[in-house]
């Protein structure tokens, strides 16, 4: 299973605590579990990547093994230890402050 | 027993806060979709336990909720914004061509006839409509494809469409006011719009008669008379009698004709009510004072209302969509205001005491008469 921790008001949003598994079928790359949440969880479409356009939204990143694969291809590969479950996939806020 | 629930939309919450026809004791639930702005929430006249809420935020974008319970309980609906065809410009800060793309929903309009309709203002301007209950949406792009859609500019606050008026007479009559851009009538079911800005004079533009730019910050009308519509532009409050053919002004002797919202009396179409802030650069109330101004010669003369809310060391906004009228048998209003309060008068306001202080900054009021 892939896990997959999200923003607080994605969690919120979801009804699901700090992390989300999920079961992804083939190669585990960000579409591939992006998809996979958005089909867990259909009321978190958009929110991660827009509607429209599918694309990442800006004040959101994407990490996963201490890398930003923010800008990293949808398509290219997650690290092993994503795949296999060991390490988690975090959708992380830009920070607010003040 | 009849009774009133008030809708609250604020920066980082939905509030919904239910009272008797006394209008003294309140209920306040809430925060629904804690820590999300919420532009707006507004409520089917033909169902009223339906209610559609604008829930959103700059890192996640939009999420339309809906309930079928009076605001107990809320679901997810559909949140895919897509603009018809091919997607055209309007003018960016610096002048540049800039292509119309949605960030968020304003202002929610719900059918007269069919709770499961209901449209959608949205920004970048663009009017929506949902026939399943706002699983989906399309767009009805005659209002951003008209000719001169390619010359709005946004103002400070967005390219918003933030009003949205259905004709209870005319069927297939709507209205909508864009900001920095003007009011607009269509006479089709939102097919194809014209602008109604004749009358209209604007200093901040390099024209100030031109048909468009003219910043509206809001429009009202009284069920009843749907020619008469009311409102308040960036500067200027100003009425019409011919549904928006020729407009007059009826500034009058407010003590500034700056604001944003605009209300009519529920049950004396010539009954309006604003709030006047200072100007467009302090966007707080004049004087330190809060008041609400209320003709009953449908404009020009004007009395504060202020008994009851506070006159000195007062420095709030009220935003466009923060301002409701109840239809009980004494006409309750009611306001939001940027420092979190909410306002109630049960006596068409000559007098005002508040429902709470300390919400986040309100962005919208609405309140539903229930039986």
């Amino acid at each position: 299973m892939i896990r997959v921790v999200l923003p607080a008001n994605l969690r919120t949003l979801a009804g699901v605590g700090r992390e989300v598994e999920l079961r992804v079928d083939g190669n585990v790359t960000q579409r591939s579990v992006l998809d996979a949440l958005e089909a867990e969880y259909p009321m978190l479409r958009g929110t991660v990547r827009d509607s429209v356009t599918k694309k990442r939204r800006p004040l959101l990143r994407f990490y996963a093994c201490e890398e930003d694969h923010s800008e990293d291809s949808l398509d290219d590969p997650l690290p092993a230890e994503v795949a296999s479950g060991r390490e988690p996939y975090l959708i992380v806020g830009a920070i607010a402050g003040g | 027993m009849p009774k009133v629930r008030v809708l609250v939309g604020t920066h980082k919450g939905a509030f919904v806060m239910t009272s008797d026809e006394r209008r003294k004791e309140w209920k306040v639930e809430g925060p629904h979709f804690a820590g999300w702005d919420v532009y707006h929430m507004n409520a089917s006249p033909v169902d009223p336990d339906r209610l559609y809420a604008a829930q959103s935020r700059g890192w996640f974008g939009q999420v339309v909720q809906r309930s079928d319970d009076g605001g107990k309980t809320w679901q997810p609906m559909g949140n895919e914004f897509k603009y018809e065809g091919k997607v055209n410009t309007h003018k960016w800060y610096d002048n540049s061509d800039h292509p119309y793309e949605f960030l968020r929903v304003w202002h929610f309009e719900p059918s007269l006839s069919d709770p499961d309709t209901v449209y959608a203002g949205v920004e970048d301007a663009a009017l929506f409509k949902s026939t399943d209950g706002a699983k989906t949406w399309e767009e009805l792009p005659g209002i951003r494809t008209q000719e001169s859609a390619s010359s709005w500019a946004p103002g400070a606050g967005g390219l918003c469409l933030h009003t949205i008026i259905l004709d209870p007479v005319k069927k297939d009559r709507m209205f909508a006011a864009i900001s920095s851009a003007g009011a607009f009538r269509s006479e089709d079911a939102g097919k194809t719009w014209k602008p109604i800005t004749k009358g209209l004079h604007s200093e901040i533009m390099p024209d100030p008669d031109a048909e468009v730019g003219h910043c509206v910050h809001r429009i009202a009308m009284h069920p009843s008379r749907p020619n008469v519509l009311f409102m308040q532009k960036h500067w200027d409050v100003m009425r019409t009698d011919n549904a928006g053919d020729m407009w007059h002004e009826i500034s009058g002797n407010l003590p500034t004709d700056f604001g944003f919202v605009i209300d009519v009396h529920s049950h004396e179409p010539d009954t309006v009510y604003v709030i006047p802030i200072k100007s467009d650069s302090d966007h707080f109330v004049p004087d330190g004072k809060l008041r609400v101004y209320r003709s009953k010669t449908g404009g020009n003369e004007w009395e504060a209302l202020t008994k009851g809310l506070p006159q000195k060391d007062c420095y709030v906004n009220v935003l466009r969509d923060a301002m409701a009228v109840d239809s009980l048998e004494s006409c309750g209003v009611y306001f939001g205001t940027t420092g979190g309060q909410v306002y109630v008068s049960a006596d068409a306001g000559d007098s005002w005491s508040a429902i709470v202080n300390n919400l986040p900054s309100v962005l919208s009021v609405q309140v539903q008469t229930l039986s």
